[in-house]
């Protein structure tokens, strides 16, 4: 159970990102988070794990206060909570091994890790994930020699590895074609379903909403304004998320 | 028409200031032709002009190779003065070359023409004149032409006698192979020796800066911030953490010196000790953790830790004491690699003073790290009172250590040798104003530490940088002497200071996303700087570090002129000599030295890349 109460952000410079986001989302359910571009997702997301810290309100994740946690108690959040982005944020020169070891960082003695020595349990662990996402062959080539397609799926093996409860997903599909983007939505589908896993997805599309979400939050200019099903979302509401002017596409 | 007037008016003042603008830009650089003496006489002089030439001409012969030279003498037979009867003059050999004189006698004083054949082409000498005594009396020089031959007319020395005279022409000529002259040769040597230094001062310039650098980078220093509690009693912890440190190390040290007297002795126990490090450790540092520790736990793996870092101390002791032994039997058994030798036995020195250097910075990391860990739980669980006054009294007592601190390096400095001066006005200062300060910041306020530690690093570095490298070397040369190594180290400092800096622009330049993602998956910031900014740093770094090379060699041709040892230790000599052709020689040694490390930069960047 994730709840958001009160959440507001203001960027330095007085920008005001978030204005008292208040909802809460379930135990294993794919809440998708629509809004215009600059409406806030990417920073609601990110107040989530505190790669941003929130300048009012509380992140409350399972009886656990996010915003409040200290150093230490972060980094044991986090690892429990995947991030797949837009801009895959891959580390291109490494290998794609390497990239979805990564996500086991928050697990493996820091002292270990500094000469690059991973459990061998790990090693297995990131073979499977890469053979879940249908790139195995590639765990020795270097990052940017991949697609863009294969580089979000070894963003989602990354998140995978950390056997999170929560995955966090920014605009996972923005950067890729609809057929690509269909591939990977599919795979958060499977982690959702499969493991469980609790996903919060923010999305421009609403035909992939309508297909992969359990429930829907909506944001324009930092505030909530819609919160439900999917189905729920008929003109009227449409107008009221993306403005007056918007005409839907897709 | 108004239209028209103001348009002139304008005009007229633009070409107003046009006018006041080139009169400016008279003066000003009027100014500068005084200033720098510019001086067209001294260029058009011909007493100057033959000089440049000659300079000229020198530095385009750089002194490389030579021959070995052979002189050739050729006589003619003289009278002088003419005898009384016929004169019959024996015909010359005409197989080599020969002279005729015209006349063949004449009275002294009076001028001859001397003409020779069959020499070799383009060559000089001098013309002699050589009477019965072997005095050499020089008449003149010549000059052959492409044929071989000359003609001068000379005038006869005031020798008179009855016996035959001789003109004679010595010339020189290449004989044999070319070889490389002594001034190539010293070239070479100290060519070697400056692409060495440079080499080594980039190799520790280098090692230290890539640390440096990610201090001194904006965008990873920026979020650090830590508590007031914790930061001041890091600060409290870190001289007792470097002071625990080096006495550890020398207490294992001594215990060292007692176990390497045999060899055998010592390798045994250096085996011991490495296993005596590695299992502890192994023990402590699990490689993955599920669970939070126990408190018990974490204290017996602390302990543990501290076995395994004592074994390891005399692990390392007794391997550069293996490494010294080994180096001196190779230096003394195998004269051949003698240098290799010197240089295992320097290598296990050098360890041995890293090991106490390292002792102390990873006791004062390890105290100070476990003491800010201490000030965060005291910010979370104690009572607010308490807090408050704990708070308070760490703050002041981290200013007073400060304070107290900067004192004793100001009082070695100036030798003040007062106390109450140097020790107890600085930390009392320093203790109120601490005590200000924390009364300033709310307790639960985190203190942004990176920033301060950045901006402090950052002003380190440019005072660095901008002390020349040409004045650290006088002050490295007074203390390990004139030479090479005082170049290195002047150099290495140099070579710290800036490649720190342009190191961490790059840092500052990564991709932000990377950096994000790993972050995200709860990597501490040790390992996100491994596995998100390392990798995408290499390719700069290794640009900058071989463009820094390229700058050590040429900077070290300057370092030779304060005694850096080096190439430009001779080429200052030479110039100084005015031997400008051996001066060219080196000129040309850096020209192509720094030529060739461009191409290898280039061709190791695309291989990396």
């Amino acid at each position: 159970m994730l709840i958001i109460k009160n959440l507001t952000k203001i960027y330095e410079g007085g920008v005001l990102a978030l204005d008292n986001v208040n909802f809460s989302v379930e135990e294993g359910q794919f809440l998708a988070v629509i809004g215009l571009s600059g409406s806030g997702k990417s920073t609601l997301l990110r107040c989530i794990n505190r790669l941003i810290d929130p300048t009012q309100g509380q992140v409350i994740w399972n009886g656990l206060d996010i915003t409040a946690a200290s150093h230490e108690e972060l980094r044991r959040i986090r690892r429990r909570i995947g991030m797949v982005f837009q801009q895959f944020n891959l580390v291109y020169r490494s290998t794609v091994l390497t990239n979805v070891l990564a996500g086991r960082l928050g697990y493996v003695n820091p002292a270990w890790s500094l000469i690059n020595r991973f459990p061998k349990s790990d090693l297995e662990k990131a073979r499977q994930q890469l053979q879940r996402v249908g790139i195995a062959d590639k765990a020795y080539q270097r990052a940017d020699e991949l697609s863009g397609g294969q580089q979000q799926r070894v963003g989602v093996a990354r998140a995978m590895m950390q056997d999170p409860e929560m995955v966090l997903a920014d605009e996972p599909v923005a950067s890729l074609d609809p057929v690509l983007a269909h591939s990977i939505m599919q795979y958060l589908e499977q982690i959702n379903k499969e493991d469980g896993v609790t996903v919060l997805c923010s999305l421009h599309f609403l035909d992939l909403v309508h297909r992969y979400a359990d429930r829907v939050v909506a944001l324009n200019e930092g505030r909530l304004v819609f919160e439900g099903l999917p189905a729920e979302i008929d003109d009227k509401k449409f107008k009221e998320i993306y403005g007056k002017d918007a005409e839907r596409v897709g | 028409m108004r239209q028209v007037d103001t348009k002139k008016k304008t005009s007229i003042i633009r070409s107003l200031g046009l006018g006041l603008a080139v009169l400016v830009a008279m003066v000003i650089y009027g100014y500068g032709f005084q200033v720098t003496k510019v001086n067209l006489d001294e260029t058009r002089s011909p007493r100057r002009q033959e000089q440049l030439v000659r300079i000229l001409r020198a530095l385009a012969k750089p002194d490389i190779i030579e021959y070995e030279r052979e002189e050739f003498e050729v006589n003619a037979p003289i009278l002088v003065p003419c005898p009384a009867g016929e004169l019959t003059a024996p015909e010359p050999d005409r197989s080599g070359p020969y002279m005729i004189l015209t006349p063949q006698c004449a009275e002294p004083q009076t001028n001859i023409r001397v003409e020779g054949f069959n020499f070799e082409p383009r060559t000089g000498g001098p013309i002699i004149f050589i009477p019965p005594s072997e005095v050499k009396l020089q008449m003149g020089t010549i000059e052959t032409d492409e044929s071989g031959h000359f003609e001068v007319t000379v005038e006869l020395p005031k020798r008179p006698s009855e016996e035959v005279q001789y003109v004679r022409v010595i010339t020189r000529r290449n004989v044999g192979a070319p070889h490389f002259t002594q001034t190539a040769k010293d070239t070479w040597d100290k060519i070697i020796e400056t692409v060495f230094l440079a080499l080594l001062a980039t190799t520790i310039g280098t090692a230290l800066a890539v640390p440096i650098s990610f201090f001194t980078a904006r965008n990873l220093m920026k979020d650090v911030r830590s508590p007031l509690a914790s930061i001041s009693l890091s600060i409290l912890a870190w001289p007792a953490g470097i002071a625990i440190g080096i006495q550890v190390s020398r207490l294992v040290g001594g215990l060292t010196a007692v176990l390497s007297d045999n060899l055998a002795l010592n390798i045994g126990s250096l085996f011991a000790g490495l296993v005596v490090a590695w299992l502890p450790m192994r023990w402590a540092l699990p490689q993955e953790e599920i669970q939070r520790p126990t408190i018990s736990l974490r204290l017996a793996r602390l302990a543990a830790l501290f076995v395994a870092s004592l074994a390891a101390i005399l692990s390392l002791f007794l391997l550069s004491k293996l490494v010294i032994e080994l180096g001196n039997v190779l230096a003394v058994r195998f004269q051949f690699v003698r240098f290799l030798g010197t240089f295992i036995t320097d290598l296990g020195e050098i360890l041995a003073i890293l090991i106490t250097l390292i002792a102390a910075l990873v006791g004062g990391a390890a105290l100070s790290n476990s003491a800010g860990r201490l000030g965060q739980l005291l910010n979370t669980r104690l009572p607010n009172l308490a807090r408050v006054s704990l708070n308070l009294l760490f703050t002041a007592l981290a200013g007073a250590t400060l304070m107290a601190l900067s004192g004793a390096g100001i009082d070695w400095l100036y030798q003040i040798d007062d106390l109450s001066k140097t020790l107890w006005w600085p930390a009392g200062i320093g203790a109120v104003l601490a005590f200000g300060a924390a009364l300033l910041i709310k307790e639960a306020d985190t203190v942004p530490i990176g920033l301060v530690i950045y901006y402090i690093s950052r002003t380190i570095l440019n005072a660095l940088r901008a002390i020349e490298p040409l004045i650290m070397v006088i002050v490295f040369a007074v203390w390990v002497g004139i030479g090479p190594f005082a170049g290195v180290l002047a150099l290495s400092l140099h070579t710290i200071a800036a490649l720190a800096k342009l190191y961490s622009e790059q840092v500052e330049s990564i991709l932000p996303g990377p950096l994000e993602a790993v972050t995200a998956t709860g990597a501490n910031r040790l390992q996100t700087i491994i596995y998100a900014v390392i990798p995408q740093i290499v390719p700069p770094y290794i640009s900058f570090t071989m463009y820094r090379w390229d700058i050590n060699v040429r900077m070290s041709t300057i370092i030779g002129f304060a005694g850096g040892g080096g190439i430009g230790f001779l080429l200052q000599q030479n110039i100084n000599l005015f031997n400008y052709r051996a001066a060219s020689a080196q000129m040309i040694a850096i020209a192509i030295v720094v030529a060739s490390m461009d191409y290898l930069s280039s061709v190791m960047r695309e291989k990396v890349v």
